[in-house]
């Protein structure tokens, strides 16, 4: 059993713009109502171009709203052209995006590092 | 620009609401809220009553007619969300994701106890499923016991239905061109040997993509995947104390909901994402050419007779839902204690929207109804000529692509293989065409005509609908598997728990000299041998082909021909067999490779046994030791019959000419060949008389044969030929 959280996360509170995009680190539970202020924090970092890690590797759990949050940045942002990199996935998290068919969408990298060779590629 | 409709208008505690939109029936995301909808035709009480997913106690409980405020005042006044006899009203700000919801239901009759008959049951005490409900949790993983004191069970979930199919819909394959394969989705990769992540669930059928692909069907038949309780009618084994379940689920708590206890996501309790990985599953099936269909049971639900639970309909509206005589017991024409009453114009509605939702939302790609001629019965249970349930699905403009299969029999007596009312849409499964198989197979006499009849698409019983109205099969989930049906005379269900009293008696079959499994060589080469004729014979049939899951690899089941309640290794696909018997999934697959890539086998319409295009040989011929020379006596237990290339398709498509020779004698006999036109030469595919290493050939790599003019068939042997 899973016990949903249902506290509103403050997400992005480690966003920070790097040279090569941008970096959001989110924190916490993504479920319907924290998918939601994500989004509104994320959405206006896509500008046409622009480069964005999603950093994951702090985020515990995702409801289906939460993986519906990801592929609609990822629609918006490949919409403007621009690329998008998810880090630090738990295997949880992975696998349940496999199974929901979210996973196939992302450019997903196991480090940091990684992620900013592919965005600056 | 925001709609107007988002502002509430209604106040009810600390609830914002406001009038809702009576269709569609069930729970809807909406701007700001979810609007919420249901019929009752009785009822003049109705209740929403909301639950924090999980939680015993409902945290609020919202009636469609009482007294509310407006927004911003405390002036009560009467408000009524009521249109027709459809409640429906919009809840603002209600997080739809943590959620569970019901009803509950009133009218003015008194209280019908249970056990008690009664035309309507209604019982406010009880919340009550929406029988549109989307998502169900309750039973979320797969036999977890559950809280037996918890109240309301089976809960509605909400589900965001805005899947990303991109550019997924329906194949349409053309139904001469399907090769079913029917499996329980459950016991496909339940079994420690499957060897995948996620065994035993949609994800885990996935992985599985790939095998499907190789053994080279094109279509999936999912025995029943709506929400159904695996702990229904659950009990121990009196003797070996072991847990049986319904295991097949034919029995549905709700149509619009998948099984949660079949997702490997079900555990988050998340309706979406339930609905999420099997529609990810429809999806990467449709990539791989493989179409969906679904198995469902509209005949009755899991309520059961006056003694059964209420879960849904029955304390919704049971005299709507459930055909019910004059005194109000329950009609029994399902086998199950309640029959639903399908030709409601309501319940009709009900139905035609619980299988557009799935052809639309779910992309699925055809449907096998069970026991379907009771979705002819008029409301007292009557057969009516003119079904109009049967009329409008087989009219529908969304399902107008999808294949309508009917079990075309019920447990009421009414049998109507090759006379369902099929408003020239509707295929059977061919119960005829698996009783002559089998019996023929056995080497029983005095068949030889219908043989033909069987494969050729059975004309006798499909005159005007052609051979993809028959769907033929040797073997399904009920009853043997293959390897059991050539290895049992009799059925042996002890397991089951009821005596052996359960399953059918007449299951044609012939245990090839032993009773059961042995190690005598002698007996367990005939039994592949005849696992292999059947299959050889299932695959150049016209008409549409249905193999049983497992029957490629020789699954047993120990000669119980009844699995519905084991949830065991008895049941479950040993995938250890195909390291096994690699001979028998090199003939299967290798069999659905040959029917896939001659056309001679896909005929949409009846052959005629007439040359109309001038080859010098009529579209089929029959042929007996002698060539041109069918044996259609009593005694004769050997039929050659060649397909012409020329007209293949009705003529219209260009093929090889097959001939195929099937004997049930107990010896071997030296047949003479038809003669092929200058320039050609029959070469061999298959024959299951020879030793297993040359009993059929690579599509392409068939060899020719050294004498053109005789061949020996084997005792108990199929031979098939192709002229090139």
């Amino acid at each position: 059993m899973i016990e949903i959280d249902i506290e509103t996360i403050q997400p992005g509170t480690g966003s920070s713009t790097t040279s090569q995009g941008t970096v959001v680190r989110l924190k916490g539970e993504i479920d319907a109502v924290s998918a939601a202020a994500v989004q509104q924090k994320i959405l206006p970092l896509s500008v046409p171009g622009c480069r964005m890690i999603l950093d994951m590797s702090k985020v515990a759990y995702m409801s289906s709203a939460g993986l519906r949050m990801l592929l609609s940045v990822y629609r918006q942002i490949s919409g403007n052209k621009g690329k998008v990199v998810l880090v630090g996935l738990s295997d949880e998290l992975k696998e349940t995006m496999s199974m929901t068919g979210f996973l196939g969408y992302f450019t997903v990298e196991d480090s940091l590092e990684l992620a900013l060779q592919v965005i600056s590629q | 620009m925001d709609r107007i409709d988002t502002y509430p208008t209604h106040v009810y505690n600390e609830f914002n609401m406001r009038p809702g939109r009576p269709y569609p029936f069930g729970a809807t995301p909406v701007p700001g809220g979810i609007n919420f909808s249901v019929f009752s035709h009785h009822a003049d009480y109705c209740v929403l009553v909301l639950f924090k997913k999980g939680e015993a106690r409902p945290f609020a409980e919202i009636p469609f007619r009482g007294m509310f405020t407006r927004p911003g005042t405390a002036e009560p006044f009467w408000g009524d969300f009521r249109i027709g006899n459809v409640f429906s009203m919009v809840v603002f700000d209600l997080n739809y994701e943590e959620i569970e919801y019901g009803f509950r239901m009133g009218a003015s009759q008194p209280k019908v106890e249970r056990g008690k008959p009664g035309l309507h049951r209604f019982d406010t005490s009880q919340v009550l499923l929406d029988p549109y409900a989307r998502a169900i949790g309750g039973r979320d993983v797969w036999g977890q016991t559950p809280d037996w004191d918890k109240p309301y069970p089976h809960r509605g979930r909400i589900v965001y239905d805005d899947f990303d199919w991109e550019s997924d819909r329906p194949l349409e394959i053309p139904t001469e061109e399907l090769v079913v394969y029917e499996m329980h989705v459950r016991g496909f990769t339940r079994h420690p040997s499957s060897g995948i992540k996620h065994p035993g669930t949609f994800a885990g059928l996935r992985e599985k993509i790939p095998y499907l692909k190789e053994l080279g069907v094109n279509c999936i038949e999912l025995m029943p995947i709506y929400e159904f309780d695996e702990f229904e009618g659950s009990r121990t084994h009196p003797e070996t104390s072991e847990r049986l379940f319904n295991y097949w689920g034919y029995s549905t708590v709700g149509f619009f909901a998948p099984k949660a206890g079949y997702a490997a996501t079900g555990s988050a309790q998340d309706g979406t994402m339930v609905a999420d990985e099997l529609m990810t599953l429809v999806k990467d099936l449709h990539k791989n050419g493989i179409e969906v269909m679904l198995d469902v049971v509209f005949n009755h639900t899991a309520e059961g007779n006056e003694f059964g639970p209420t879960i849904s309909f029955r304390g919704i509206d049971n005299v709507t839902y459930y055909m019910l005589t004059s005194d109000g017991y329950y009609f029994n024409f399902s086998g199950t204690g309640n029959t639903l009453n399908c030709n409601n114009p309501v319940v009709r509605g009900m139905v035609l929207d619980a299988l557009r939702y799935w052809a639309a939302e779910y992309h699925i790609d055809g449907f096998r109804f069970d026991l379907a001629a009771i979705l002819g019965r008029d409301q007292n249970g009557a057969p009516m000529l003119n079904p109009p349930l049967l009329e409008v699905l087989a009219h529908d403009p969304v399902l107008a692509k999808c294949k309508l299969i009917a079990e075309a029999w019920d447990a009421g007596g009414l049998y109507q293989v090759g006379s369902f009312p099929a408003f020239g849409r509707w295929a059977e499964w061919n119960g005829k065409y698996r009783d002559t198989l089998r019996r023929w197979i056995k080497g029983e006499g005095g068949l030889v005509s219908e043989l033909a009849l069987r494969l050729q698409g059975s004309p006798d019983l499909y005159a005007s609908r052609g051979p993809t109205a028959s769907i033929n099969f040797i073997t399904c989930h009920d009853g043997f598997t293959l390897m059991d049906m050539v290895s049992y005379n009799d059925k042996h269900n002890e397991a089951n728990g009821e005596n052996n009293n359960d399953g059918a008696n007449d299951n044609n079959s012939w245990n090839s000299g032993w009773e059961g499994e042995t190690e005598d060589p002698e007996i367990k080469t005939l039994r592949f041998r005849q696992v292999k004729n059947a299959f050889a014979l299932l695959m150049v049939s016209q008409g549409v082909p249905m193999l049983l899951m497992g029957d490629e690899m020789g699954q047993t089941q120990h000669g119980n021909n009844n699995m519905y309640c084991h949830d065991n290794e008895i049941s479950w696909l040993d995938w250890n067999l195909l390291e096994k018997n690699p001979g028998l999934f090199r003939f299967f697959k290798n069999c659905i490779a040959f029917r896939q890539e001659h056309q001679v086998f896909h005929n949409r319409w009846h052959l005629h046994s007439q040359d109309y295009m001038g080859s010098g040989y009529p579209d089929i011929s029959w042929h007996g030791v002698r060539s041109w020379q069918p044996d259609w006596s009593e005694q004769s237990l050997m039929l050659g019959f060649m397909l012409d290339g020329k007209h293949a398709r009705g003529g219209l498509g260009e093929d090889n000419s097959i001939y195929v020779f099937t004997n049930t004698y107990w010896e071997g006999h030296d047949v003479e060949l038809p003669r092929l036109p200058e320039g050609q030469r029959w070469h061999v595919f298959a024959n299951t008389g020879a030793p297993e290493t040359e009993d059929v050939w690579e599509p392409g790599t068939e060899p020719a044969l050294s004498d053109q003019s005789n061949l020996f068939v084997g005792a108990r042997s199929v031979v098939i030929l192709v002229a090139k």
